[in-house]
């Protein structure tokens, strides 16, 4: 966090801001005493977890004694990483190459590699995309509203609102949009939601409705920083829409389209409500998040799911911190 | 010109095509839920909610077997006028209806020539006779549905039905003392209430406390510090739930709401640090520097000068907050389950112990997003700024 450090008051003296008037001294405890109840309460609520989760990560289940304990005879063995082992491998069979394959694409941590590929793909195309056409139109306000709308929606009611559009009827009537129209088209109805590996791209799907309006909002603010004379002068030359697009707007916002791809990667990879409703981790829709909650909660290994906990923050570290960074770089442009 | 303007207009259907296209996809979901969770709970599971504006059921085959003598409206024969209910409830169902069609009138075959109805048109023109003798009218839309949420009313028919006919379970009154039902939404959404408002006061108070001495107040390691608690933002929630939790079944803070309280605030405090130091830092250094020549203090600066010159940060930052708590699962899950249900946990019980009830589970959801529902059209702008400050919240 060194660089963190050094940057802010870059970024402030840049903004001619933060530097204290010299007339206004003060006792040596007022500081203090405005920041307390901020600092007691971070402290306790996220530093002592935080390095709480960490020591339990190393012992067993309720945490009265250091994870080789846990460890069983002839079975492979990390010691004091034990719960490290079976937060990594469990899920995997190493005996070969293919099955290590196969099973990692089951696996939770396969399956958020699929939620990262496929739903950051999909939010930020489509938002780039409703972006880049709704600044054309009269009624843009409308568009970004009703596209922005599933963000203010908890994903418990955008769980609900999709399982009722991915309902399976064993019935003759089809009661879910999908199946009706796959009934409708003379196909056979399907179990969306249970039906592995689909489902876990149907509950993608959802992620996508909720998040495309947040990097629609983000891309179109930085699409109308782009000057119009140079697109302009571009077109005049003789450029097609399609090069402006490629050679020119998307050059331009590249660096606004990492802070989004960084930020999707980091929500992606926290998700837990919408599997939690939609399927419950089960029929293999499982990811890393809910598998946590399903080792601490329900199976009370605290030992493993702490782990689960750790591993999840050391796969996220890099991309907040790539994140923080761009995030200042564009406050300090701005 | 004319040319030059028809080609300008037909360049632009792509456009349109492809921005309605997405507006029709976004809505439809959410147009789905609340279509259904209007409509009697015996409509729902029989057809989908796109029929909902369709020609009641039994029409068609009316049409097809009957309106040739009884007319459309079935007032042609007066001797035979099918809006009798008196005439009409001697034949309820199905082969009851079908008894009468073979029995001859007057010598003749009821039907003439034209074929005996199949049993399931028969049974869909009964209840289309029933319709328009107004034996049976049920109503295309109803409130029904959210009456049972709110109640939480888990029975075989709605809860007013039940009710008149003194057959609702033995916990229910029927009267108003029943919205506090712990199974029902209203409860729910009184619990939510309770959560969110001091969750969102809290950590804006204290962020408030906090960014003011780190803009305003020189002490040693300011900048450090700062850098430490906006960096404590990349912290996943998930890091901290089970020592919280084994710290509050220490403390018996477990299913309180003074422990959801003070663990959003912890959570939301990071965030509103940053966002609240960032604005109260770029008010005019000017401002202080004369309030303080004319003798205020810190304290007269901070309540009198720098909280009310922050209400733009600081409802960007509330409608942020709210939301994120409303919104919550986890959180409410582990540390309030059952004993203090919020709506989100109500709902997602429901999911799980209800199955199929989708006239509740509708009906549910959509009293659960009303409110973000009106936060967002109401304060969009103050939403979205503060949405977009806050992506990198952890």
């Amino acid at each position: 966090m060194a660089t963190d450090a050094a940057a802010i008051p870059k970024a402030s003296q840049k903004a001619g801001t933060s530097t204290v008037p010299q007339v206004m001294k003060q006792g040596r405890l007022t500081p203090w005493l405005y920041l307390a109840p901020a600092l007691i309460v971070m402290a306790v609520f996220i530093v002592y977890p935080m390095l709480n989760t960490i020591t339990l990560s190393f012992q067993n289940k309720n945490g009265s004694a250091p994870a080789w304990t846990t460890c069983v005879a002839d079975r492979p063995c990390w010691g004091i990483l034990e719960n490290y082992r079976y937060a990594l491998t469990n899920e995997l069979d190493t005996r070969t190459l293919g099955t290590l394959w196969s099973t990692f694409w089951r696996s939770s941590y396969g399956n958020n590699v699929k939620w990262i590929l496929v739903m950051v793909t999909g939010t930020v195309s489509l938002g780039l995309l409703i972006a880049l056409f709704s600044d054309r139109v009269k009624y843009e306000a409308l568009v970004k509203a009703v596209i922005f709308m599933p963000m203010a929606i908890s994903f418990v009611g955008a769980g609900i609102i999709w399982k009722f559009v991915y309902d399976f009827g064993t019935q003759q009537v089809q009661i879910g949009l999908l199946n009706a129209i796959v009934t409708a088209l003379g196909g056979q109805p399907v179990a969306w939601l249970q039906t592995p590996p689909i489902n876990t791209f149907m509950i993608i799907v959802v992620g996508i409705w909720i998040w495309t309006g947040f990097c629609m909002t983000i891309l179109s603010a930085s699409l109308k920083s782009v000057p119009t004379e140079i697109l302009e002068a571009a077109r005049v030359d003789g450029a097609t829409e399609w090069e402006v697009f490629w050679r020119i707007t998307v050059p331009m916002i590249m660096p606004t389209i990492i802070v989004v791809i960084t930020v999707m990667v980091i929500n992606v990879l926290k998700i837990f409500d919408l599997v939690y409703v939609l399927t419950g981790g089960n029929y293999g829709t499982e990811v890393i998040a809910n598998r946590m909650y399903t080792e601490m909660y329900i199976n009370f290994q605290t030992g493993r799911g702490t782990a689960i906990a750790v591993v999840l923050i050391l796969v996220l570290i890099p991309f907040m911190i790539l994140n923080i960074r761009r995030f200042r770089e564009q406050e300090a442009l701005r | 010109m004319n040319r030059e303007r028809l080609l300008h207009i037909l360049g632009s259907i792509p456009t349109h095509a492809v921005l309605l296209t997405m507006i029709v996809l976004w809505l439809i979901p959410t147009l789905g839920l609340l279509i259904t969770s209007l409509r009697p709970f015996q409509d729902i599971n029989r057809s989908g909610w796109w029929t909902v504006l369709s020609p009641p059921p039994g029409q068609a085959a009316y049409a097809q077997h009957c309106a040739e003598c009884h007319g459309a409206d079935g007032q042609a024969l007066p001797a035979a006028d099918l809006t009798d209910p008196e005439l009409v409830g001697q034949y309820p169902r199905s082969l009851q209806l079908l008894a009468a069609l073979r029995r001859d009138i007057d010598g003749q075959p009821h039907l003439g020539n034209n074929p005996t109805p199949e049993i399931q048109d028969a049974a869909d023109i009964a209840v289309y006779l029933k319709r328009i003798s107004s034996i049976e009218t049920p109503p295309r839309f109803t409130l029904d549905n959210y009456i049972d949420a709110l109640m939480g009313y888990r029975g075989r028919a709605t809860y007013r039905s039940d009710c008149a006919a003194g057959q609702a379970a033995l916990d229910l009154n029927c009267n108003a003392s029943d919205l506090l039902n712990p199974r029902g939404m209203s409860r729910a959404f009184i619990n939510s209430l309770l959560v969110t408002i001091p969750a969102t006061i809290l950590p804006i108070l204290f962020a408030g406390f906090a960014a003011y001495a780190f803009s305003w107040l020189d002490f040693p390691g300011r900048n450090g510090l700062f850098a430490l608690l906006v960096a404590l933002q990349i912290v996943p929630l998930q890091m901290t739930l089970v020592p919280i939790s084994r710290l509050y079944a220490q403390l018996g803070l477990n299913g309180t709401f003074l422990g959801v309280w003070l663990f959003h605030t912890g959570f939301g405090l990071p965030y509103a640090i940053y966002l609240m130091r960032n604005f109260l830092g770029a008010l005019p250094r000017d401002l202080f520097e004369s309030a303080y020549l004319d003798g205020a203090s810190h304290w007269t600066a901070f309540t009198r000068l720098a909280l009310p010159l922050a209400t733009p940060a600081i409802a960007s930052l509330g409608i942020f907050q709210f939301l994120w708590v409303w919104n919550d699962l986890l959180v409410a899950l582990v540390f309030l389950g059952g004993t203090r249900p919020v709506m989100t946990y109500q709902i997602s019980n429901m999911v799980t112990s209800l199955g199929a009830g989708w006239h509740l589970l509708t009906a549910a959801a959509f009293l659960s997003i009303l409110v973000p529902m009106a936060v967002f059209f109401g304060l969009q702008r103050y939403f979205v700024r503060g949405l977009l400050a806050g992506s990198v919240k952890g």
